[in-house]
């Protein structure tokens, strides 16, 4: 069966998406690979996709992001080139969860340290709505 | 391996992590793929059609809307599959084809009243909460096997 998969690199990482296409035909399996600004897509049977994915993860453990994809890359029902442009269908969630990504890459490199979770520490939120609100109304009242 | 669902059904943190760990991660695009890739009457194969939003009269009633319906269709069965779950909290994660609020209410109680292991989360915003997002996630992971 086939398979397709979102290989992501963070923003922390020293990988670049030409990199991971290097290795990709390094490695010399019957894949597809298609390079993004975020990474790559690789489409081919489900075993040689798995195996080259263990591969790809020891490049860069802590920085590089697996995803599974529904559609085959250049399939012309989510191709931009064949849809006359416009934002993917997908990228919304891809783009929100890139931001997160290099906080994630930093929790996973704290645990494969060793490290415990930091406890009692207070985190920086950032202010609400509600909070804003109450800011401005304290300070213009 | 455990069959672990993940909500937002289209996270690609949560089921990176959860196949890490050595686990499946149930994701949308999985039931996507079976969809267009297996022939029927559509050429090339819709990856929702007319019969779907009956499918998901298994899960919301007839007049709900479609679209909650036609969602069901995919998240239904994963949902049926899954062995253990793990949810963010916050409707800022659900955003594009998993945008319907009333579709993720329905998914989050159902996986609620299954009685499975579950993990509600946040995500992170800072580096301190990112350390304790992932030390959670690996401790709730490492519990299933």
């Amino acid at each position: 069966m086939k398979s397709t998969k979102y290989v992501v690199t963070s923003q922390d990482s020293d990988v670049l998406p030409s990199d991971i296409a290097l290795r990709i035909y390094e490695l010399g399996r019957d894949i597809n690979v298609k390079e993004t600004c975020f990474g790559v897509i690789i489409d081919g049977e489900e075993e040689d996709i798995s195996a080259t994915v263990e591969d790809l993860r020891k490049m860069d453990e802590t920085n590089i992001f697996i995803k599974d994809r529904g559609f085959s890359p250049g399939d012309p029902r989510r191709c931009r080139g064949h849809r006359g442009g416009g934002a993917r269908p997908g990228f919304y969630m891809m783009e929100h969860e890139s931001e997160i990504l290099p906080l994630i890459s930093r929790g996973l490199a704290s645990e494969a340290r060793g490290e415990d979770p930091p406890s009692g520490v207070e985190t920086k939120r950032r202010p609400t709505l509600e909070d804003l609100e109450a800011m401005i109304n304290e300070e213009f009242s | 391996m455990v069959k672990v669902m993940v909500y937002p059904p289209t996270s690609m943190i949560l089921a990176d992590l959860v196949e890490r760990k050595g686990h499946e991660a149930l994701v949308v695009s999985k039931e996507v793929r079976k969809k267009v890739d297996t022939p029927g009457l559509d050429s090339p194969p819709l990856n929702m059609t007319p019969e779907d939003p009956k499918k998901g009269l298994k899960y919301a009633a007839v007049d709900v809307p479609s679209g909650v319906r036609g969602r069901m269709a995919l998240l239904g069965p994963m949902i049926e599959e899954a062995e253990a779950a793990i949810v963010i909290k916050g409707d800022d994660c659900t955003l594009g084809c998993t945008g319907c609020a009333r579709t993720n209410e329905l998914a989050r109680f159902l996986l609620k009243t299954k009685r499975i292991p579950l993990l509600e989360l946040e995500y992170p915003e800072d580096e301190v909460e990112a350390k304790r997002f992932v030390f959670k996630i690996r401790e709730f992971l490492e519990g299933l096997s």
